[in-house]
């Protein structure tokens, strides 16, 4: 028998800290003034692939439904293209909201496997920490071998004429003098070393 | 005029053709583009998700470097731009931002104010050169080329200090001045997919898709772009899509630098349309614009020389 799914719910299923570290981002502070219109649902072009669509993502945020909203494909779908943010009739940051909840999904390591964008994210970070540019070929060379290698092979075509027209190379981009960079980006006591 | 430049990571690989037009179109147009001493990644989309508060760090420390110079710095690549754009705004907005971006740049050495403006070559081109400036430098007028200007998000979202939100006009005007022949693009302000197109395929290839089947149906010639992101993902995913949809016709996608330049007279060479997948030098020969050899790269190729996949 397949496992019974639940639909309803419950109270006890409320993170009671979630809505309010969320609400203490940058951008974040304007979620409560939802009047849950579906303006971002209705402009935004990936809500049809959404497992719950951006109005659904607020509601579910603000009541502290942590992992509904961290495990849902919704913030992975988000390219950040803003439709949602500039159409909202509050001018809630809807798009920094998706921010928020996609670092708090990587801190938190709430996502399914079948997400590569998570991946991209840290080893796009982890390049920037290391070299202070990202070598473009290589990080999607990368990706493309941990997430989608069979996509990968069926791409030769494209990658030779890649490289024939100079757009596609194993060069390392890096900094000359990366060291004040990596100092400033280690001051911060909150800073995403222990997360990388 | 003169100005700093942050070319970030992609016109310096995939987005190569849109850092040669751009340069090649304001050396002969007389703008002053210095490239910011050893910049860094702007963090893009990826590292905001990561690190929030030192993704701040990261952009403005372009910024620190942009001011050290005393200059505002112009921004090609549209991801590039909002993401400076944003952490200077936030910057001023939020004193969390501000107290993290202050201590995290004085441990490496750098100060920023706030004092550098983050600018756009659309920006730029349309605003602070002399009215007539480009006009009087056209030679080949783009004359019978329709073109279907793209904006995509980040040059209009979430703000647009120099153009409207919903119906973003700078490029189509600066080409319009070379004497190309606008479509009404509809979709010119919708997202592209970002990179969603190489992540999660299945949704993102589809948005580039009616992108694409919308030009063709306003009987464009070419879309012009001024993002690397949207540049690649119209252009080099068109056989991926062409694998569901046969019916799709090759579009040719360029910057709009390109054009511009083509439209000065500018040596094809310099201006990278030899970086095409989709061709358009044959387009422009049939159109009278371009006449002789299609261009073909340099002796040297830098970039190209260590490349094996």
């Amino acid at each position: 028998m397949d496992p019974i799914e639940r639909e309803i719910r419950y109270e006890s299923d409320r993170d009671p800290t979630f809505a309010d570290e969320i609400r203490a981002m940058p951008g974040c502070e304007l979620m409560d003034r939802c009047i849950q219109c579906a303006t971002c649902s209705g402009i935004c072009p990936m809500s049809d692939a959404m497992e719950l669509t951006p109005r659904r993502i607020i509601e579910l945020t603000r009541n502290g439904f942590k992992n509904d909203v961290l495990r849902a494909n919704t913030i992975w779908l988000c390219t950040s293209c803003y439709q949602c943010q500039v159409e909202c009739p509050k001018k809630i940051g809807i798009t920094d909201i998706m921010y928020a909840l996609k670092s708090k999904a990587i801190e938190s390591g709430a996502y399914g496997k079948k997400f590569t964008i998570p991946i991209l994210a840290r080893e796009f970070y982890a390049m920037v920490k290391a070299n202070g540019r990202v070598s473009e070929s290589r990080l999607v060379q990368r990706l493309f071998m941990k997430t989608q290698p069979t996509r990968f092979l069926g791409m030769g075509r494209l990658g030779m004429k890649l490289m024939k027209t100079g757009r596609f190379s194993n060069k390392v981009e890096r900094m000359r003098n990366p060291e004040g960079l990596r100092r400033a980006l280690e001051a911060l006591p909150t800073d995403g070393r222990k997360r990388s | 005029m003169r100005y700093a430049y942050f070319p970030g990571c992609s016109l310096k690989s995939s987005g190569r053709a849109y850092e040669e037009s751009f340069l090649a179109v304001c050396r002969a147009l007389e703008i002053g583009m210095d490239e910011l001493d050893d910049w860094n990644c702007c963090g893009a989309t990826a590292y905001m998700s990561v690190d929030e508060a030192n993704s701040h760090v990261l952009a403005t420390r372009n910024l620190a470097l942009a001011e050290r110079v005393g200059l505002d710095v112009v921004v090609p690549c549209a991801g590039c731009y909002g993401v400076l754009a944003k952490s200077k705004e936030y910057f001023e907005k939020y004193s969390s931002v501000r107290n993290a971006v202050t201590t995290g740049l004085a441990a490496g050495g750098f100060a920023y104010e706030g004092r550098a403006q983050v600018r756009h070559p659309l920006d730029i081109l349309s605003n602070d050169l002399p009215p007539r400036a480009l006009r009087s430098k056209v030679k080949k007028p783009l004359k019978g080329l329709k073109v279907a200007c793209y904006y995509g998000c980040r040059l209009i979202r979430p703000v647009s200090p120099f153009d409207d939100m919903h119906d973003p006009q700078t490029m189509d005007g600066l080409l319009k001045s070379v004497g190309a022949r606008m479509v009404e693009y509809g979709l010119k302000g919708k997202c592209c997919g970002g990179s969603l197109t190489g992540t999660v395929p299945e949704a993102g290839l589809p948005m580039c898709y009616d992108l694409l089947k919308e030009a063709h149906r306003l009987e464009a010639d070419v879309i012009a772009t001024a993002c690397p992101l949207c540049q690649f993902n119209l252009e080099c995913y068109q056989d991926d899509i062409a694998k569901k949809h046969p019916d799709l016709k090759p579009m040719p996608v360029v910057y709009f630098t390109q054009l511009i330049g083509v439209a000065m007279g500018l040596d094809p060479k310099d201006l990278g349309l030899h970086r095409q997948i989709v061709p358009i030098e044959p387009l422009l020969r049939e159109k009278g614009i371009l006449g002789g050899e299609d261009a073909k790269p340099k002796a040297k190729e830098p970039a190209a020389a260590g490349g094996r996949s």
